[in-house]
C-alpha cells in the first residue's frame, strides 16, 4: 500500500536526529508562546533538535551556513501543544476492533495501564493533527470501572517511530460523576476508592482473611507510589464546584501530591480557592452546556474567570473528538479571544490564548522550557502558519518536530487528490496515487 | 407492523372517530373523507418586533451576495428592503441601527440536530431520538419527543445565530421516522415553535447503524440486509398509497390506517421529504438508486461524509449534501472524511449544507463553515465569504422546503435575521443581535434579552452568558 510506503519513507527521514545544518526561519510575525505578543519581522534559529535562539531581527543573528526559511507574511510560532487528547492510541473509534487502545475494561489493572506502550505513531489521527501544526500532545488512557484511568504521557506527533516525550508523565483519576460510577455508583464511594488506594501504596498491607480481596493489583498500587511522592502528576478529572473543593482538599491529606484539574466546567465558581491551592487547570473553552448534573455552571467564561483569579489554564478540547482532532485546540483558544468582545463574557487576550495551547500545558504538566515554546533550549517544535495560528482561515504551511520538518501528507490529503475531479481517466481511480 | 389506529381526528373538525372499524366502505353518497394529515399543526406565533433600520453593515445576503456598507430594513416580520441605504426610502424615525464594522446575514439554518429529542442533561431519561424497537418505525414524529425546556436551544441562539432547525429521529433504524422543522423561539409545547407551513421530513438511515442496533435482534445484520427491509416497506408502502388513492377517489373500500405508511405514502405523494442518513458514497448511490426505483426523492443525504467522491451523482440527482466541516474516523464508515468535502461538494455544482447533530457544534457553525472555505482555498478552489454563507442559510432552506420563507435576506421573506459583531466567518466573531420574524430575542448588551429555560432556573449560573 502506497500510502505506508510513504510513510515509511518520512518516518524513515526522521529517524536522523536533526538536519545537518542549522535553520532559520525568518521575516515572519513570531509567537514565543509564552503570553508575549507577537514579535514583527522575527527570527527562530533551530539547529540539532533544539532552539537555539528566537526574537527579533535586530536581536537574532542568522548563523553562516543556515538554511533559511522565508516566512514573510506569515507567522510563526511554537507546534501547539494539545493540552488534552488520545491521539496515537485509536485509528478508529466505536469499537472497530483492533484500531483502539485508548481502554480497557475487561483488564483488572487500572492505574498501572501506561498509555505510552500503546501510541502508534503511524496512526491517521497523528498525521492529520501534524498537518494541523499539533506537535506535542498530552494524552491519557480511558477509565474503565475504577477512578483510575491510568498513566498518561506526553508525547510527538512527529514522523518517526519515537513519539514519547515523557511516559508516565501523569496518574489520570476521575473524582467527578464519571468516577463515582467507577467506583460503584457514589462519590462516596470513589472517595474510599481513592483511600484505599492510597494507603496501600504508602504500605499499608491488606489484612484479615481476604487479602486477596483487594480492589487493585499490586501493579495498580506500585503505580501510584510515584503519585502519592509527587514525582508524578496526579490529573484529577472533576466539573461540580463542591467536587472541585473537595479534590483541593486532598492536598491537605497527601501534602505531595502535584495535582492538576481536568475539565473544572464550575471551576470559575471556586477559582480563588483553585488559585490559592495553586493548582493549574486543562479546561476546555467551548463547554457550556449542562451535559450532567455537574456542569449546571457551566459557561465559556469559565476559564477567562480562572484566569482573572490567577489560576493557571491550559486548552483541553474536551467537547471535541479527542481521539482524533488535535488540531481544533486553536479553534477553541480562538473562541477565548472572541469572548473578550462579548458583553458579559470573560476571555482573554490573544497572547494568553496562545500560550495556552503551547507553554501553558507545557508548563502544566511539567515540561515548560521544553515544549511549547521557542526560548532558547527548547525543543525545535516549529510551524509556519498562512496567517493568524487561531484564526479559521489560516492553515499550518511547514512543520518541523524536534527540528525534522515533517511531511504534510496522510490518509486525506491522497484521497483529496484522487477525488479532485471525478471525470472518467484512462484507467479506475484506484490507479490515481 | 404495529397499527396505531385506535383514535384519529378527521379534518377540519370533523367528529372524531373511537375504535371505530376503518375498514368499513363508505355509503355509496357521502364524498370519501380525507384524514386530517396535520393533527399537531403549527401554533406559532411570532413576537412583536419594532421597525429596525440596519446600516453600515457588511452584508451576506445567503444567496451568494454581498453588500459593503450595505443597509437592511425590518418590518411587520419580514425583510422589507435590502441594500445601499442610497437606493432605500424607508419611513422616517424608525429605530435605526448602526452597523459599521459589523455583518448582517440571514439567520442559520442547521438542517440535523437531535436538540429536544437528546436533550441536556444528557441522561437516560431524555433519550428520546431512537425508537429502536423496530428497524421500520416511519410512524414515530421526532416532534412528539421534543423538551421545549432544552437549555442547547438558547445556546445555539446566542453563540450559533441559529433561527431555524430540524429536529430528526436517530439513525438507530432504516426509517427513523418523521422529522420537524422548528423556529428557534422558545415554547411551552412544541407546536408553538413549529415552523408555518414547513413540510415534514423523513428521516431514512443506511450503513452501520442499523445492521449493528438489529444484528442480534432479528435483523437486518448486513447491509444488503438494510437494502432488502428498506425496499419491502416501500413495497407495501406503494400499495398502502394505491388503496388510499383509490378511496379518496371514490372507489374501492377505505383501507386502514398504518403510521408508519402514513408516512411512507406522504413520500411518495411528495409531500414529506427524504433525509437520508449515509455516510459512503457507493451507499449514497444505492439510495439513490432506491429512489428510482419506488418513485420517490432523496432530497438530502445527512452527514455525507464521501460526498465528495461522487458529487457529479449527486448534482444531476439534486440531492443536496449535509456535511460536517472536519469530522472523520470516529467510525469504520467516516474512515474517508476530508476537510475539502464541502467545498469540493459545492464546486461541483451540487447543494452543500454544513450541518452540527450536535448541541455543541450547533453553536459554531459559522466556524464550520469557514474551516470548510478555507480548506477549499487550500486545495486551490475559489470561493467567495459570501458564497459560503449559503452553506448555512439558502441551502439548508432548500433541503427543509422552506426556501421561500427565509434563508435569505430577500424582501418579503421573514426578518431572521443576526447582526454579528465583526466578521462571521472569523474565529473571534460573535452574535451580537438575533431577530427572528423581526422580534429581537437575543441581544448580547441586554441581560434581559438572553433567554433561560425552565431547568435552569435557579441553577447555578441562572442567566449567566453562557
Amino acid at each position: 500500500m502506497k500510502r505506508f510506503t510513504l510513510i515509511a519513507a518520512a518516518l524513515l527521514a526522521g529517524t536522523a536526529p536533526a538536519v545537518a545544518a542549522p535553520v532559520a526561519v525568518i521575516g515572519g510575525k513570531l509567537v514565543i508562546g509564552d503570553g508575549r505578543a507577537p514579535i514583527d519581522n522575527g527570527v527562530v534559529v533551530i539547529d540539532n533538535g533544539r532552539v537555539i535562539a528566537a526574537g527579533s531581527a535586530e536581536t537574532v543573528s542568522v548563523p553562516a551556513g543556515a538554511s533559511i526559511v522565508v516566512a514573510r507574511g506569515k507567522w510563526v510560532t511554537p507546534g501547539i501543544v494539545a493540552g488534552f487528547s488520545r491521539v496515537g492510541l485509536v485509528e478508529v473509534d466505536s469499537g472497530v476492533e483492533g484500531a483502539d487502545d485508548t481502554g480497557a475494561s475487561d483488564s483488572p489493572h487500572s492505574a498501572a495501564i501506561d498509555a505510552s506502550l500503546g501510541i502508534n505513531p503511524a496512526a491517521t489521527p497523528i498525521a492529520v493533527g501534524r498537518m494541523g501544526g499539533v506537535t506535542r500532545a498530552i494524552i491519557a488512557p480511558s477509565r474503565s470501572n475504577s477512578i483510575f484511568a491510568g498513566r498518561g504521557a506526553v508525547i510527538d506527533l512527529g514522523a518517526d517511530y519515537d513519539p514519547v516525550t515523557r511516559a508516565r508523565a501523569f496518574q489520570l483519576i476521575d473524582l467527578g460523576e464519571g468516577g463515582a460510577g467507577g467506583a460503584g455508583g457514589s462519590r462516596p464511594a470513589a472517595y474510599l476508592m481513592l483511600e484505599e488506594a492510597f494507603a496501600q501504596a504508602a504500605g499499608k498491607k491488606v489484612e484479615g482473611d481476604r487479602p486477596d480481596e483487594s480492589l487493585f493489583t499490586a501493579s495498580d498500587i506500585e503505580a501510584l507510589k510515584p503519585v502519592l511522592a509527587g514525582k508524578e502528576k496526579l490529573m484529577v478529572s472533576v466539573s461540580r464546584a463542591s467536587d472541585i473543593l473537595a479534590v483541593l482538599k486532598l492536598k491537605q491529606r497527601y501534602q505531595d501530591l502535584d495535582m492538576v484539574l481536568l475539565g473544572a466546567t464550575e471551576g470559575w465558581m471556586v477559582a480563588e480557592r483553585i488559585a490559592a491551592a495553586g493548582v493549574s487547570v486543562l479546561a476546555d473553552p467551548i463547554a457550556n452546556l449542562p451535559g450532567s448534573f455537574e456542569d449546571l455552571g457551566s459557561t465559556q467564561s469559565n476559564i477567562g474567570r480562572m484566569r482573572r483569579a490567577g489560576v493557571k489554564v491550559g486548552v483541553a478540547a474536551l467537547d471535541d473528538f479527542v481521539n482524533r482532532n488535535p488540531q481544533n485546540h486553536r479553534q477553541h483558544a480562538g473562541n477565548l479571544v472572541a469572548l473578550g468582545k462579548l458583553p458579559g463574557g470573560t476571555g482573554v487576550s490573544w497572547d494568553d490564548a496562545f500560550a495556552m495551547i503551547s507553554s501553558a500545558p507545557a508548563e502544566i504538566i511539567g515540561l515548560g522550557g521544553t515544549i511549547g515554546s521557542l526560548e532558547p533550549g527548547a525543543r525545535a517544535d516549529v510551524v509556519v502558519w498562512s496567517g493568524d495560528p487561531l484564526e479559521l482561515s489560516s492553515w499550518a504551511e511547514q512543520v518541523w518536530v524536534d527540528g525534522v520538518e515533517q511531511p504534510l501528507v496522510n490518509h486525506q490529503t491522497k484521497l483529496r487528490d484522487r477525488y479532485r475531479t471525478l471525470e472518467r481517466g484512462a484507467l479506475p481511480k484506484a490507479y490515481r496515487k | 407492523m404495529p397499527r396505531l389506529s385506535t383514535v384519529l381526528t378527521v379534518a377540519a373538525g370533523a367528529l372524531a372517530l373511537s375504535g371505530c372499524n376503518l375498514g368499513e366502505a363508505k355509503s355509496a353518497s357521502a364524498p370519501p373523507k380525507k384524514f386530517d394529515r396535520d393533527p399537531y399543526g403549527s401554533t406559532y406565533q411570532p413576537y412583536p418586533g419594532v421597525p429596525t433600520l440596519i446600516t453600515g453593515a457588511t452584508v451576506y445576503d445567503g444567496e451568494g451576495g454581498m453588500i459593503e456598507n450595505g443597509a437592511i430594513y425590518l418590518e411587520g416580520g419580514k425583510i422589507q428592503m435590502v441594500g445601499p441605504l442610497a437606493a432605500m426610502s424607508v419611513p422616517e424615525g424608525v429605530q435605526t441601527i448602526d452597523a459599521t464594522g459589523k455583518f448582517v446575514t440571514p439567520g442559520i439554518i442547521d438542517v440535523h440536530s437531535h436538540m429536544g429529542d437528546y436533550a441536556s442533561p444528557g441522561v437516560d431519561a431524555h433519550s428520546d431520538g431512537n425508537e429502536m424497537v423496530n428497524p421500520v418505525r416511519p410512524g414515530v414524529w421526532a416532534e412528539h419527543s421534543v423538551w421545549p425546556q432544552d437549555p442547547a436551544f438558547t445556546r445555539a441562539l446566542a453563540n450559533g445565530g441559529v433561527t431555524t432547525f430540524q429536529v430528526l429521529p436517530g439513525s438507530g433504524n432504516l426509517f427513523g421516522g418523521r422529522s420537524v422543522t422548528l423556529k428557534n423561539v422558545p415554547g411551552r409545547t412544541v407546536m408553538d415553535m413549529k415552523f408555518p407551513g414547513a413540510p415534514y421530513g423523513l428521516k431514512m438511515a443506511c450503513g452501520e447503524n442499523p445492521k449493528r442496533v438489529y444484528g442480534n435482534k432479528g435483523g437486518p445484520q448486513t447491509r444488503m440486509g438494510n437494502i432488502a427491509v428498506t425496499r419491502e416497506a416501500w413495497i407495501k408502502a406503494q400499495s398502502y398509497d394505491k388503496d388510499w388513492d383509490e378511496y379518496e377517489r371514490g372507489e374501492g373500500k377505505k383501507p386502514g390506517r398504518d403510521l408508519d405508511m402514513d408516512t411512507l405514502r406522504g413520500v411518495l405523494d411528495g409531500e414529506i421529504l427524504v433525509h437520508n442518513h449515509c455516510y459512503r458514497a457507493d451507499e449514497m448511490a444505492l439510495m439513490m438508486q432506491m429512489a428510482k426505483e419506488f418513485g420517490y426523492k432523496v432530497t438530502s443525504f445527512q452527514h455525507a461524509v464521501e460526498a465528495y467522491k461522487i458529487a457529479d451523482l449527486l448534482r444531476e440527482n439534486g440531492v443536496c449534501a449535509a456535511m460536517w466541516a472536519d469530522w472523520y474516523g470516529f467510525k469504520m464508515e467516516s474512515y474517508d472524511g476530508i476537510n475539502e468535502n464541502i467545498s469540493f461538494v459545492d464546486a461541483a455544482g451540487a447543494c452543500a449544507i454544513v450541518h452540527s447533530d450536535s448541541s455543541q457544534g450547533i453553536q459554531r457553525l459559522n466556524q464550520e463553515a469557514a474551516k470548510a472555505l478555507a480548506a477549499g482555498r487550500r486545495a486551490g478552489l475559489e470561493i467567495s465569504d459570501a458564497h459560503a454563507w449559503t452553506w448555512l442559510s439558502l441551502n439548508p432552506a432548500r433541503s427543509l422546503g422552506i426556501d421561500d420563507k427565509t434563508g435569505s435576506l430577500v424582501p418579503g421573506k421573514m426578518a431572521d435575521v443576526v447582526l454579528w459583531n465583526g466578521d462571521p466567518l472569523s474565529v473571534y466573531s460573535r452574535p451580537d443581535k438575533v431577530w427572528i420574524d423581526g422580534a429581537l430575542l437575543f441581544d448580547a448588551a441586554n441581560p434581559a434579552l438572553r433567554p433561560v429555560t425552565d431547568f435552569e432556573l435557579g441553577q447555578p449560573g441562572e442567566g449567566d452568558v453562557k
